[in-house]
């Protein structure tokens, strides 16, 4: 194939990527920022979007156009219900301690897996996209819904973002992320913005799975490379912060695109592993962050 | 509190009196399949199941293929008059735990022998942990590795033709009708290299080329960004994926051609196993080509033994479960464990197999074996085992798709995958 298609396939491939894992950092960089919680379960929190995604669909009988949508908006209600009851239950009862949060949410890890693997079983399932249109370019095809993907994504991320910087929900967590305290002070009910925010951040998970799941199957391992991935973003593009992570995502997902096309998966993985390790050594706070003060 | 058991407060005298009937009911053939032999003991056989990780969807019908034959094996008497039961064991498609399962069935439960696994890291990992424990390990994985001389004397695959066997097999059909210019897609692990290292040998021995090696690690959930790199030139696009993604797998090679130009697919069903052919985004396949190792659909000449083994299995002549139509079966390799259950039988029967203390016999009689006809024991068809090289040779089909059927277009002979031995096993120690 000759460069410049090549070079286009490598560029989609990569926005797709980079579309999902904007979404899925963006949450584990939300939950970061306000809470100070490493949370490692967030990819079972996208492994659970895809699942549920797989019940609705299957369960309601009708166009799949109508029962995409429906788990469009069921999935990440229901993941936002479990993190929030996982919040509740389990990670206020520690106060937040970071290394309490981090054993807290491995073990939510496992429990969110092991349930999956239990009543949904061990298979790949598939979702069947809500519409199909091939698109033929000269050299080869190409799925629309992919590129489709790429649209609600960026429609989301806009959504989330005028939600942060322009409603008095997004005023509440910016607050309590600044200053705990003061915020409590103010009378915030800290606990809820927390319960609400771990909610939010798992639901924006859900809502990334479910626009990938058309394209590859549900499955309850599903959830460690988004997790990986996530956490190289928002190390990347700073702890926390919300225009940085998006950025890392392209950046990171449009690399993977590029890399894994002209020369390998493995070493796309290789090079991302290493911007982290580079960003960690000379700009800890993260390209976009700033320092500490 | 105080519990009461209504109508149930047993003396001692009358629990021993109703032991003692039991018993006697039992002596006096309560079991009519079973006659008596030295020991009646139930013979206890381990299964190493692929039930979870990626080899799940294998693992769903693995078991239900082995459960059937057991139901058959013990209405039929059991081995040697004894009855048989199989403990199975997950082994997370994982080889440490594969290892580890090999050591709790044959330690733990003391199992005769265990078979069962299919994914090819999971029995390189494990069959050395059943050679030191000295206990007879029947694989169902189609690897070289067994035939090659990787493994050892404890371990045998007397169920499914190996990869070697298979693809040499297939060359010269693929280059006859195909195309001589080949593109190979496989997974990047031993089953794979198998593929890639017989199949350009074979390729080579026909005058044909493979021009391009594309390898996808097995845990793979992406696959278009592999696949500008098959050649243009490619007229035969060789693939076979194997994990959770296999649907994944061909949806974007489908994608990917779209409707423009295209290369002759020829594919292993693996790419395709458990999944169903009529699934939207597959419309492509048609007229494309597969390796079968057993037809997933049932053919217009299927045989009686065939027929009876995909009713006792509980599969449809679509290749679906009886129980569910969306559930497809893994077809073309789990009639390998049915298979390798009653070659345990037959080597049992032959060795007079008594315990554990036996297991070398048990070995040495498989090792003796040679022509196993079509029959209800070997329902895909007849085979012959090489006793030096513990592999059991069989037929390969090539289908077409036509309609959204895989229909039957070639049957290999046994000759057609020959090669000359590349182990005598015979000679090592136990």
């Amino acid at each position: 194939m000759d460069f410049g298609p090549f070079l286009l396939l490598a560029v989609m491939e990569g926005l797709v990527a980079a579309a999902v894992l904007a979404l899925t950092a963006v949450g584990l960089s939300l939950v970061f920022g306000v809470m100070r919680v490493v949370n490692v379960a967030h990819g079972e929190f996208f492994m659970l979007g895809a699942v549920s995604a797989w019940f609705v669909t299957h369960w309601l009988p009708g166009p799949p156009a109508f029962g995409f949508a429906l788990a469009l908006i069921l999935s990440p209600l229901l993941v936002a219900l479990v993190a929030a009851a996982a919040d509740v239950l389990v990670l206020k009862r520690l106060n937040y301690q970071p290394q309490a949060t981090i054993v807290a949410t491995i073990g939510l890890l496992y429990i969110l897996q092991q349930a999956a693997l239990s009543l949904y079983g061990p298979e790949a399932r598939p979702v069947a996209a809500p519409f199909t249109l091939a698109i033929q370019f000269p050299w080869f095809g190409y799925s629309g819904y992919k590129l489709a993907v790429v649209a609600a994504a960026a429609v989301i991320l806009t959504g989330v973002w005028l939600v942060m910087t322009r409603s008095r929900v997004g005023l509440v967590m910016r607050a309590t992320q600044i200053d705990r305290d003061t915020a409590q002070a103010f009378g915030i009910n800290v606990d809820r913005v927390y319960a609400g925010v771990f909610a939010f951040g798992a639901a924006l998970a859900a809502v990334a799975a479910v626009l990938i799941v058309p394209i590859r199957q549900a499955h309850y391992l599903m959830g460690g490379d988004p997790l990986l991935l996530s956490f190289i973003v928002v190390i990347i593009g700073g702890l926390g912060r919300l225009r940085g992570t998006v950025v890392a995502a392209l950046l990171i997902g449009l690399s993977d695109g590029v890399v894994s096309m002209f020369f390998s998966p493995t070493l796309a993985k290789i090079l991302a592993t290493l911007l982290v390790a580079l960003v960690l050594v000379f700009r800890p706070q993260g390209l976009f962050g700033q320092r500490a003060g | 509190m105080k519990t009461q058991l209504i109508g149930l407060n047993p003396s001692r005298r009358s629990v021993l009196k109703g032991i003692a009937g039991s018993g006697a009911a039992l002596a006096a053939g309560a079991l009519p399949g079973f006659v008596q032999a030295q020991s009646s003991a139930p013979i206890k056989l381990g299964f190493q199941l692929h039930r979870t990780g990626i080899g799940a969807a294998y693992g769903r019908w693995y078991e239900r293929t082995t459960q059937a034959a057991l139901k058959v094996l013990n209405e039929a008497g059991g081995i040697n008059g004894r009855p048989v039961e199989i403990v199975f064991e997950d082994d997370g498609t994982d080889p440490k735990r594969g290892a580890e399962v090999v050591e709790k069935l044959a330690s733990q439960h003391g199992v005769d022998a265990i078979f069962g696994p299919l994914f090819s890291h999971v029995v390189i990992g494990s069959a050395p942990r059943a050679g030191e424990l000295k206990v007879p390990y029947l694989v169902c994985s189609e690897g070289f590795h067994v035939a090659s001389g990787m493994l050892n004397r404890w371990t045998l695959q007397p169920g499914i033709t190996d990869v070697k066997a298979q693809v040499r097999a297939m060359a010269p059909w693929v280059a006859a009708n195909l195309g001589k210019k080949v593109t190979m897609v496989f997974p990047d692990y031993a089953f794979g290299y198998d593929h890639r290292d017989a199949f350009s040998a074979a390729m080579k021995e026909q005058g044909g080329e493979v021009i391009a090696l594309i390898a996808i690690p097995p845990t793979e959930t992406s696959y278009t960004r592999y696949l500008p790199q098959i050649p243009a030139e490619t007229e035969v696009l060789y693939h076979v994926m194997v994990g959770p993604g296999v649907l994944t797998f061909v949806k974007e090679l489908g994608e990917f051609y779209g409707s423009g130009a295209k290369p002759h697919l020829f594919g292993f069903i693996d790419s395709l196993e458990a999944v169903d052919i009529a699934s939207p985004g597959l419309e492509f396949l048609e007229g494309s080509h597969f390796w079968e190792g057993h037809n997933r659909m049932q053919q217009a000449d299927a045989s009686e033994h065939e027929i009876f083994y995909r009713a006792a299995v509980g599969v449809d002549a679509n290749g679906a479960s009886l129980a569910d139509p969306s559930d497809i079966a893994t077809y073309a390799h789990m009639f390998s464990t049915w298979e390798t259950l009653f070659v345990i039988k037959a080597g049992m029967e032959a060795a007079a197999y008594q315990g554990v203390a036996d297991r070398q016999k048990l070995v040495e009689a498989i090792e003796a074996m040679t022509a196993m006809p079509h029959s209800r024991e070997h329902p895909q068809g007849d085979k012959v085992f090489n006793g030096k090289t513990h592999q059991v040779f069989g037929h390969q089909f090539i289908s077409e798709v036509v309609g959204g059927k895989l229909l039957r277009v070639h049957t290999t002979s046994l000759e057609d995958g020959a090669y000359p031995d590349a182990v005598d096993y015979t000679t090592q120690s136990f």
